[in-house]
C-alpha cells in the first residue's frame, strides 16, 4: 500500500478504534490513539513532500462507480496544492489533537470527541487528496457532518444543537450548488477527474464561455457555504458553540478554507470565467467588510475571532477574484497558523476563566497566563498585517494584486484591514491588559494551561512569526518560494495576475502598514489609555446596536426563509393534503355510498311500485320515440 | 434447480403448513417464518452470486406452458408460467430477501393470532417474490393482486386504533390502481402475439427450439403485412414479446402503426398513462399518496417495514418493466410530465414531513419524498438516471425499513409516537441514538451511505437528460435541503437537550439484542452499498444499457 493511501487511512483507523470501542478503549488511550493517527499522517505527508519530484502523482485506490459511460474512481492526486494542504491539515491537526488532550481532559465524552476529530481529519484529507470532484464532494459533505457532530458536541444545551443544525443546513444549501456544478462538469466534459477536465479545457475553450461560467458559479455557491461567505456566512459565528479546539481546527484553520482550495483547484475553469471571478472578488470584499464591522462590537472572545475568520476568508476570496491564486493560498496557510493560534489561545483563556467567554469580565490576564499572552500577542500582530510576522506578507500580496485590478477595491479592502487591526487589538487589550473584571472565584482559579496546551501554542507562534518567510516577495529581497513552487498548478490558466510594479507595491505596503499600526494605536488609546470597557448589552443603542446584533441578518433570514417555509409546510399538510386530496377522495367514496343507499330504497320488494315504475318507464319511452309525431300533431 | 419457483412456492407451502399445524406448535410459527425467510435470502444471494453481469438478457429462465385456450376467431390464448430475472429485478429480489427477513425478526413482537399473522406474512412473501420474478403480465398481475389480500388483513387485524379506515383506504387506492393496469393488460393481450407459438401454429416450425431470429423476423414480417389470419394468431402476455412493437397486430389499438386515437391522443399514450397511474398509486406519487401515511401509522412495525421496504418498490418496478419497457415512445413523450410529478413528490413530501408531529407520519412522508427521486431518475431516460432510480429503490428499502424499526423501538416502550413528547433521549438510549443518527444521515443523502448514490445518480440523470429542463433537477435538489431540515430538526427535538419523556418515562431502555441485530445489520448494509456502489451497478448496468439502446 502506497504512502499516499496511508495518509487518510490512519485517521480512519483511529476513528474506527475509538468509535466502535467507545466504551472499551480506556480514556487516556483514546486521546493517544487519535493523536498518534494524526501524527502518523503528518509524517507520511512530510515524507511525500520531501520526495516530491514536481510531477503529479495519481494513486488509484479502487474503481468506484461505473454507470453507463461515466467512470468515477476512488483515487488520490498528489501535487503541489494537495501536498501543501496535507501539511497544513495534518500539521495543525496534530497540534490541535495534542492541545485537546489537555483541554478536554475533564470532559465525559473524551473518547467520542477524539473519534469525531479523527473522522474529521479523514474526510478533510479525502477532500484535498481526491483526484476528482466526486471524491472532493464526499469529503466536502463528510466534513460537514463532523462539523455538525462537533458543534453540537455538548448537546445537552439546546442552543448548541440549533447552531449545529444551522451549520449543516446552510452548508447543505451550498452543497447543492456544488452538486449541480458537478453534474454540469459531467455533462460538459464527460469526466470528473481534474486532469481530464483541465486537459479538455486546453482544446479551444475560450474565456467567457457560458457553460464554464455556470459551472464556476455553481461551484462557488458550494464554496460560499463551506467558507462562510455572504449570504451563507451566518452559521460560522454560531458554530463557536463547539469546543474551542474544534473552532480552531475546523472553523478556522482547515474546513472553512475548503472553498478556497476548491477555487484554486479549479483555477483553470475560473480563469476562463471573468464574470464569475468578478462576483467572487466582490462577494469576498463585501464579506470581509461586513464581518470585520461586526467583529468590532462583539464581546464574546470566540465570536470576535469567528467574525475575524469570516472576514479573512473574504480577503482570500477577494484574492481569488483577481486571480492572485497563490497569494490567496499563502494567506490560507498563514491564516491557518495565526488563527488556530488565536483560537487555541482563547481556549486557554476560557479554560483558565472557568468557561467564561465574555471579554468584559476578563482583563489583566497577561500576568496569570504569560505563555498564552505572548503567543496571542504574536498572532494578533500577525493577523493585523504588521511586519515582519506572517499575516503581513500574505495580506499584502493580496492587496497588491487587488490594487492592480481595481484601486476602489483596494481602498475598501484597506478599510477592512484597518478594522481587523482595531478589533484584534481591542480583543488583546481587553483580555490581557488592565484590571481583572471577573469574580473572585475566577481570579482565584486563574492558572496557566498545562504543557499539552501551551506547547502547540508555542509551535504555532513560531510559525505565525516566521510563516511569512516562506514567500518573501522580490520587493523585499525574497524569491517567492511558495509562488514558484505552486506555479505549475496554474499552467492551464491563461492569465494569472501579475503584481504591480515594485515602487507602487512599496507605497501600497507602507500605507497599509501605517494604517494597521494607527488603528492599533487607537485601540490602545481607547482601551488602555481611557480604560473604556464595552457597555452591557442592554445599554447598547443606535447604529452600534444594529451592528452588535449582526445587522439583524439572522432575524431577516428567519423572516424571509424559515417562517415562510414552515408556514408553507403546514399549509401543504393541513390544507392540500388533508382538505383537498383526502376530502376529495373521501367525497367520492361518500357520494358512491350515498347514491347506493338511496338507490337501495327503490328496491324494497313492493310489486306495486315496480309495476308502476315499469308502466311509467314504458310510457316515457313511447312518448320519446313518438315525440316527432306528437310535436307535429301540435303544430 | 428452479430457484425462482422455489422462491415463490417455499413460503407458500410454509404458509399452508402454519395454517394446518395443531395449536400446540404456535410458539414455533415465528421460527418457521424466520427460517423460511433465511432460506429466501440465501436463495436470492445465490442468484446474486451466479448472475452474469455481462449479459443484459433474462437469466434463470423457467418456462412452462400454463394455459393454452383456442378461442376460434379470436386466436389462441396463451398464458405461460414464465419466470426470469434481469438486472432490474435482481436488486429488488435481493431487497425482498433482506427486508422480509428483517420483518420476520421484527414480527416476534406480535402476540395475538400468531397462526393467522405468520400465515399471511409468508403468503405476502410469496406474492412479492412472484411479482419481481414473473415475466408474464398475467402472472405478474396475479401476484400483484395477491399481495393486496394479506396486506389488507395485516393492517386491518393487527393495526392501531384507526386500522379499519387505513386498511380500507389502502385497499381501495391500490385496487383502483390495479384496475387501470388490468385494462391495459387486456388491451396489450389483444394487440400482441407470441411469434414463436404463432410460427408453430402456422407450421413454420415443428418445435419451439427451432425458433431462430430469422423465423421470428419472418413471422413479424407476415404479421406486419397482414398475412396471418386472426385464427392463427397466438396472443401472449409475455413481457419479452410485449416490449417489441413488431409483435403487435398492425390494426390493433396499441400498435404503433394503427394510428388509433382518442380525441387526437394515440391510444398507446393513453395506455401508458393508465399503467403509469396504476403504479404511481403504489409508489406512491403525489397526489395519489394519502393512503400511505395512514397505512403506516396504523400498521404494526413489521408490516410498516415491509410496506415501505418492499411494497412501494413494486410501483417503481412496474414503471420500468411495464410502462417504460412496453411503451418507450410514450415514456419519451411524457418524460417532462413524469419528471415534474417526481419533483413535486420530492418537494411536497419533504414539506409535509417538515410539519409532522407524529414520528411515523414524518417518516412516511419522507418516503414519498424519496420515492420521487425514482420517478425523476426514470423520467430522465438516461443510463445514470435509471440506474440511479433502481439504486434509490434498493437504498430506500434498506433505510426505510431501518427508520420504521426505530419508530417501532420507541413505540413498543412508551406507546407514544409524538415527536414533541421526547427530549434528550441520547442520554438514556445511547445505542438507539447512534443508530437513529446513522439512519437519519443516511436518509438525508450523506455520502458513504447508500442514499447518496441513489439520489446523486437520479438527480444527475435528470440534470443531464435531454428530455428534461435543467431547472427541474435544480428544484429537486431543494429536496435534499428540506430532507436535512426535517431529519435534523426531529433529531434535535427528540435526542438532544435534557432527558424528558412525557409518557411512561420509566419504560425507556436501550436496545435489546434482537433490535440491535436488525438495526445494526441494516446500518451495515446502508454503509456497504454506500461505499461499494458497484455491488448493484454492476448488476443493473447492462440491463439498463440494453433498455436504452434496444
Amino acid at each position: 500500500m502506497s504512502l499516499i493511501t496511508l495518509i487518510p487511512l490512519f485517521p480512519l483507523i483511529g476513528f474506527l478504534i475509538n468509535g466502535i470501542g467507545f466504551n472499551i478503549v480506556p480514556k487516556n488511550l483514546a486521546g493517544i490513539i487519535s493523536t498518534a493517527a494524526a501524527l502518523a499522517s503528518f509524517c507520511c505527508a512530510v515524507v511525500l513532500f520531501m520526495n516530491f519530484s514536481g510531477e503529479v502523482q495519481i494513486a488509484k485506490v479502487f474503481d468506484w462507480i461505473t454507470v453507463g459511460k461515466l467512470n468515477i474512481s476512488m483515487s488520490f492526486q498528489i501535487d503541489q496544492l494537495s501536498l501543501l494542504m496535507l501539511l497544513i491539515i495534518t500539521g495543525v491537526g496534530s497540534l490541535i489533537h495534542i492541545y485537546s488532550m489537555g483541554y478536554m481532559s475533564h470532559d465525559a465524552g473524551y473518547g467520542k470527541f477524539f473519534s469525531f476529530l479523527n473522522l474529521f481529519l479523514f474526510f478533510m484529507l479525502l477532500l484535498v487528496m481526491g483526484s476528482n470532484y466526486v471524491v472532493m464532494f464526499i469529503g466536502w459533505e463528510g466534513v460537514g457532518l463532523c462539523s455538525y457532530l462537533l458543534i453540537g458536541f455538548w448537546n445537552k444545551n439546546t442552543n448548541y444543537g440549533t447552531a449545529a443544525r444551522k451549520a449543516f443546513i446552510m452548508n447543505r444549501i451550498g452543497d447543492l450548488g456544488f452538486l449541480l456544478g458537478i453534474f454540469m462538469i459531467i455533462s460538459h466534459f464527460g469526466s470528473v477527474e481534474y486532469l481530464d477536465v483541465f486537459e479538455d479545457l486546453g482544446h479551444g475553450t475560450v474565456a467567457g464561455d457560458k457553460t464554464i461560467m455556470w459551472i464556476t458559479l455553481l461551484l462557488f455557491i458550494g464554496a460560499m457555504g463551506k467558507s462562510a461567505q455572504i449570504p451563507l456566512y451566518t452559521w460560522l459565528p454560531d458554530a463557536m458553540a463547539g469546543p474551542t479546539p474544534v473552532s480552531a481546527l475546523i472553523h478556522a484553520a482547515t474546513m472553512v478554507t475548503a472553498g478556497i482550495y476548491m477555487v484554486i483547484r479549479s483555477n483553470a475553469l475560473y480563469s476562463l470565467a471573468p464574470e464569475t471571478l468578478h462576483i467572487v472578488g466582490w462577494v469576498g470584499l463585501a464579506t470581509a467588510l461586513l464581518a470585520a464591522s461586526i467583529g468590532i462590537f462583539q464581546n464574546d472572545i470566540k465570536k470576535v475571532l469567528a467574525y475575524s475568520t469570516v472576514s479573512q476568508l473574504g480577503y482570500m476570496f477577494m484574492g481569488l477574484g483577481v486571480m492572485a491564486y497563490s497569494s490567496s493560498f499563502f494567506h490560507v496557510m498563514t491564516h491557518a497558523f495565526f488563527k488556530a493560534l488565536l483560537f487555541l489561545g482563547a481556549g486557554s483563556v476560557i479554560h483558565a476563566m472557568s468557561d467564561e467567554q465574555d471579554i468584559r469580565k476578563m482583563g489583566g490576564l497577561r500576568k496569570a497566563l504569560p505563555i498564552t499572552f505572548w503567543t496571542f500577542l504574536i498572532a494578533t500582530i500577525a493577523i493585523s498585517g504588521i511586519p515582519p510576522f506572517a499575516g503581513f506578507f500574505s495580506k499584502d500580496e493580496i492587496l497588491a494584486h487587488v490594487y492592480e485590478h481595481s484601486p476602489l477595491m483596494w481602498g475598501l479592502a484597506l478599510a477592512g484591514s484597518v478594522m481587523t487591526s482595531f478589533y484584534m487589538f481591542r480583543l488583546l487589550f481587553l483580555t490581557f491588559f488592565g484590571e481583572f473584571r471577573g469574580t473572585k472565584e475566577q481570579e482565584h482559579h486563574l492558572h496557566e494551561s498545562p504543557l499539552s496546551m501551551t506547547l502547540p501554542l508555542m509551535i504555532l507562534a513560531v510559525l505565525s512569526a516566521v510563516g511569512g518567510f516562506f514567500n518573501v516577495p522580490h520587493l523585499l529581497g525574497g524569491d517567492s518560494k511558495l509562488a514558484n513552487f505552486m506555479a505549475p498548478l496554474f499552467a492551464h490558466s491563461h492569465a494569472v495576475a501579475h503584481a504591480a510594479d515594485e515602487s507602487l507595491e512599496k507605497t501600497l505596503m507602507i500605507i497599509s502598514v501605517i494604517a494597521a499600526i494607527l488603528s492599533a494605536g487607537i485601540a490602545y488609546y481607547l482601551f488602555i489609555g481611557k480604560k473604556s470597557v464595552p457597555v452591557a448589552d442592554s445599554k447598547v443603542a443606535g447604529l452600534q446596536k444594529v451592528i452588535y446584533n449582526k445587522y439583524y441578518i439572522d432575524e431577516l433570514y428567519d423572516t424571509i426563509f424559515v417562517k415562510p417555509i414552515s408556514a408553507l409546510s403546514k399549509f401543504f399538510y393541513s390544507v392540500i393534503d388533508f382538505l383537498v386530496i383526502d376530502l376529495a377522495i373521501e367525497g367520492i367514496g361518500k357520494l358512491v355510498k350515498g347514491l347506493s343507499s338511496e338507490a337501495r330504497l327503490m328496491q324494497d320488494g313492493r310489486t306495486g311500485v315496480y309495476l308502476f315504475v315499469m308502466v311509467l318507464s314504458i310510457a316515457v319511452i313511447i312518448v320519446w320515440t313518438l315525440k316527432d309525431f306528437i310535436l307535429v300533431g301540435f303544430k | 434447480m428452479p430457484i425462482l419457483s422455489i422462491l415463490i412456492f417455499l413460503p407458500l407451502i410454509a404458509s399452508l403448513l402454519i395454517v394446518c399445524l395443531p395449536e400446540q406448535y404456535t410458539r414455533y410459527f415465528k421460527w418457521i417464518t424466520v427460517i423460511i425467510c433465511v432460506i429466501e435470502l440465501f436463495l436470492s444471494l445465490i442468484l446474486y452470486k451466479n448472475f452474469d453481469t455481462h449479459s443484459a438478457s433474462y437469466q434463470f429462465l423457467e418456462q412452462m406452458d400454463w394455459i393454452t385456450l383456442p378461442m376460434g376467431n379470436l386466436g389462441t390464448v396463451s398464458i405461460d408460467y414464465i419466470l426470469a430475472i434481469d438486472g432490474a429485478s435482481l436488486p429488488l429480489v435481493l431487497l425482498t430477501g433482506i427486508v422480509m427477513l428483517i420483518g420476520a425478526i421484527s414480527s416476534f413482537e406480535i402476540q395475538e393470532r400468531q397462526r393467522a399473522y405468520f400465515g399471511l406474512y409468508l403468503l405476502l412473501t410469496s406474492a412479492i417474490m412472484g411479482c419481481f420474478v414473473a415475466l408474464d403480465f398475467f402472472l405478474f398481475y396475479l401476484f400483484f393482486e395477491f399481495m393486496l389480500l394479506p396486506m389488507y388483513f395485516l393492517i386491518g387485524l393487527w393495526g392501531g386504533p384507526r386500522r379499519d379506515y387505513a386498511s380500507i383506504k389502502f385497499f381501495i387506492y391500490t385496487l383502483v390502481g390495479s384496475l387501470l393496469i388490468l385494462v391495459v393488460m387486456i388491451a396489450l393481450y389483444i394487440a400482441a402475439i407470441d411469434p414463436v407459438e404463432t410460427a408453430l401454429n402456422l407450421g413454420l416450425i415443428t418445435n419451439k427450439l427451432q425458433a431462430t431470429p430469422e423465423i421470428i423476423g419472418q413471422v413479424q414480417e407476415m404479421l406486419r403485412s397482414g398475412k396471418i389470419e386472426a385464427v392463427n394468431q397466438v396472443h401472449t402476455f409475455n413481457f419479452f414479446y410485449l416490449s417489441d412493437t413488431a409483435n403487435f397486430v398492425p390494426e390493433s389499438w396499441l400498435s404503433t402503426v394503427s394510428g388509433a386515437n382518442w380525441h387526437g391522443t394515440p391510444i398507446r399514450m393513453i395506455a401508458f398513462l393508465l399503467v403509469f397511474l396504476g403504479f404511481a398509486v403504489k409508489l406512491p406519487m403525489v397526489p395519489l399518496h394519502t393512503w400511505l401515511p395512514d397505512a403506516h401509522v396504523e400498521a404494526p412495525t413489521p408490516v410498516s417495514v415491509v410496506l415501505a421496504g418492499v411494497l412501494l418498490k413494486i410501483g417503481g418496478y412496474g414503471f420500468y418493466r411495464i410502462a417504460y419497457s412496453i411503451f418507450p415512445d410514450a415514456a419519451n413523450h411524457y418524460a417532462f410530465l413524469v419528471g415534474i410529478l417526481g419533483v413535486i413528490s420530492i418537494i411536497y413530501g419533504a414539506y409535509n414531513a417538515l410539519s409532522m408531529r407524529d414520528l411515523k407520519r414524518m417518516i412516511a412522508y419522507s418516503s414519498v419524498s424519496h420515492m420521487g427521486f425514482v420517478l425523476l431518475g426514470m423520467a430522465s431516460l438516461t443510463s445514470e438516471g435509471i440506474n440511479g432510480a433502481i439504486y434509490q429503490m434498493f437504498s430506500h428499502g434498506i433505510l426505510s425499513a431501518m427508520l420504521f424499526l426505530l419508530v417501532g423501538v420507541l413505540y413498543s416502550r412508551t406507546h407514544d409516537r409524538q415527536i414533541e413528547n421526547y427530549r434528550g433521549l441520547a442520554q438514556k438510549m445511547p445505542q438507539f441514538t447512534v443508530l437513529t443518527a446513522i439512519a437519519f444521515f443516511a436518509s438525508l443523502g450523506l455520502p458513504a451511505f447508500s442514499g447518496f448514490i441513489g439520489e446523486f445518480f437520479s438527480l444527475m440523470g435528470g440534470f443531464n437528460s435531454e428530455l428534461l429542463p435543467n431547472w427541474l433537477s435544480g428544484v429537486a435538489t431543494l429536496g435534499l435541503v428540506l430532507g436535512a431540515a426535517y431529519f435534523l430538526w426531529t433529531f434535535q427535538k427528540m435526542f438532544l437537550g435534557k432527558f424528558w419523556v412525557s409518557k411512561n418515562p420509566e419504560s425507556i431502555s436501550d436496545l435489546s439484542d434482537r433490535e440491535q441485530l436488525m438495526l445494526v445489520s441494516l446500518a451495515i448494509l446502508a454503509l456497504l452499498f454506500g461505499i461499494f456502489p458497484h455491488l448493484l451497478f454492476d448488476i443493473t448496468n447492462q440491463t439498463v444499457g440494453a433498455f436504452l439502446v434496444p
